[in-house]
């Protein structure tokens, strides 16, 4: 077998970006305007956890799941997985997060807000990044608003926000809970660095940012977390 | 909406254009003597458009110029996303040109798991057999092989061969090539990549099996690359007006090269591809320049 060493990172892009972007056009013109009631539940969730954190966890779950399973069904599979293949390991993921999502939320000792401390105000400040500027990414990038990426409608901003929320919280649940949306971050900067596209930056720095901070928060002692 | 695709497609050629077009460079396939034209149509990357129907209906654009400007192969593969659902929408809604040279490949790595993808992938295209079944990127290559030799002996297959592509494996690539009775080969190569004029090309020419040449423009890093500087005045003594015509024109000087295979999405570009057959190529000396100016940029 040939050396990984002797493949680039766009060896492995089956599409160009045009055709990329223009999924997430018909994704948008189809869905529109579920995207306010998306954001508007995104916002919502935040104030929650800020104001009432008493039950956000439980909202939070309660929220995030169908979201989860709504991108996998509407976007990963009826559009992504038409020209990537790879899709078809990737919805199956996003079902079992939302089934972890809801069980988190359900059962006892699922994820609680605790002391608000650093790393609980960075995955805030990452849950609020994924919901207001992300979808105006595709403006900065030089697309129109119509491929713009919402919360609760394409994959990238739910797995951002999703995360930063979790981050708010402590609970042995999260060493379960973080580990696909992380690694669907990698995988979806990495695509977005083959297609050298800039966004891809803030993707990777944002999976980034949140496995380190995940760590710190896992290894806090169980009383702390 | 096969009727509309295929307005859609013929739209877009300008009439007449098509019969003033001079005909192609075409090569014979050493182990039959059948002619190809020397440019095929790749559709790595730029046919998996998925279902979104204003790409899908450019695909059959320019598999519709591709068919008037003459060209016959087209190739795909299982590991092209939607490639293959589209091409077989283009051949469908064109009335399956029967100039069609359909160039397939089998890329799974179990081999009792070949016939299946075989058959899913003649279903997609929409045709009765495929004129070439190469084993992709020698991905489980001793079964497949078996199973294409077993498929060419019962008359539902015409030719065999295998890829590689980028200047993997060609340690490999030359074993099987010296070994099996193979019809084609599918390789890199173009003026910035010339490994297989080492050891690749004359074997080819040696054992008389075909050569397709992928990746031309190096999934499109070179042109780009070239964006913006001017053509060297010597690309006019052999008619390129463009940097892809010049690049085509050199890899098929080659005379062990059978058909080159670039991918577009672009009707003005695959008719700019298929003028690259016609008309002077380059000779050894001007060869030599252009591979060492491209090397220069």
């Amino acid at each position: 077998m040939e050396p990984w060493s002797t493949y680039r990172l766009d060896d492995f892009l089956l599409f160009s970006p045009r055709v990329y972007w223009r999924l997430f056009e018909a994704q948008n013109a189809a869905l529109w305007p579920l995207h306010l009631a998306t954001m508007l539940a995104g916002l919502a969730l935040v104030l929650l956890i800020l104001r009432r954190p008493g039950r956000a966890m439980l909202w939070t779950g309660l929220l995030l799941a169908p979201l989860w399973a709504f991108v996998a069904w509407s976007f990963l599979l009826q559009r992504y997985a038409g020209i990537n293949w790879a899709m078809d390991y990737a919805a199956p993921a996003f079902f079992l997060q939302a089934v972890l999502l809801l069980a988190a939320a359900v059962m006892p000792g699922g994820p609680a807000l605790g002391r608000r401390d650093a790393v609980s105000r960075a995955g805030l400040g990452l849950a609020v990044a994924g919901l207001l500027p992300y979808p105006a990414l595709a403006l900065a990038s030089g697309r129109p608003l119509t491929m713009a990426e919402v919360f609760g409608i394409a994959p990238d901003p739910t797995v951002l926000v999703t995360i930063g929320l979790l981050l708010m919280a402590r609970g042995r649940w999260l060493a379960l809970l973080l580990p696909i949306p992380l690694l669907w971050c990698l995988f979806s900067g990495l695509t977005l660095l083959a297609m050298r596209e800039a966004q891809a930056w803030p993707v990777l720095a944002g999976a980034g940012l949140a496995t380190v901070l995940a760590a710190l928060r896992l290894a806090q002692p169980a009383s702390r977390r | 909406m096969a009727t509309a695709a295929l307005g859609t497609a013929m739209l877009a050629l300008p009439p007449g254009r098509a019969l003033a077009q001079p005909t192609p460079l075409a090569r014979a396939i050493p182990s039959s003597g059948e002619m190809m034209p020397a440019v095929g149509l790749g559709s790595w990357i730029t046919f998996n458009v998925g279902n979104d129907p204003a790409l899908q209906a450019e695909c059959t654009a320019v598999m519709a110029a591709f068919f008037a400007g003459g060209g016959h192969m087209i190739d795909s593969s299982p590991m092209y996303g939607s490639s293959q659902a589209v091409i077989g929408r283009g051949l469908a809604a064109l009335g399956r040109p029967a100039a069609l040279f359909s160039a397939e490949k089998v890329w799974t790595s179990a081999g009792s798991n070949g016939p299946a993808q075989i058959d899913e992938t003649r279903r997609l295209w929409g045709v009765e057999r495929f004129d070439l079944l190469q084993v992709h990127n020698l991905l489980g290559w001793e079964a497949h092989l078996d199973t294409l030799f077993a498929m060419k002996a019962a008359g539902r297959l015409r030719y065999v061969g295998i890829t590689t592509s980028e200047g993997r494996r060609h340690d490999l690539v030359e074993q099987i090539m010296a070994r099996q009775p193979l019809d084609f080969v599918q390789l890199s190569y173009n003026p910035v990549d010339r490994e297989a004029e080492q050891r690749l090309l004359p074997l080819a020419a040696a054992r008389g099996i075909a050569v397709i040449v992928n990746r031309p423009f190096q999934q499109g890093a070179l042109t780009r690359r070239l964006e913006g500087a001017p053509l060297p005045a010597f690309a006019g003594e052999i008619g390129a007006t463009s940097w892809a015509q010049l690049i085509l024109k050199f890899i098929l000087a080659e005379p062990a090269v059978t058909v080159a295979i670039p991918a577009t999405t672009r009707v003005d570009h695959v008719r700019e591809n298929l003028a690259a057959a016609s008309g002077p190529l380059p000779d050894r000396e001007l060869r030599g320049r252009i591979a060492a100016h491209l090397g220069a940029l």
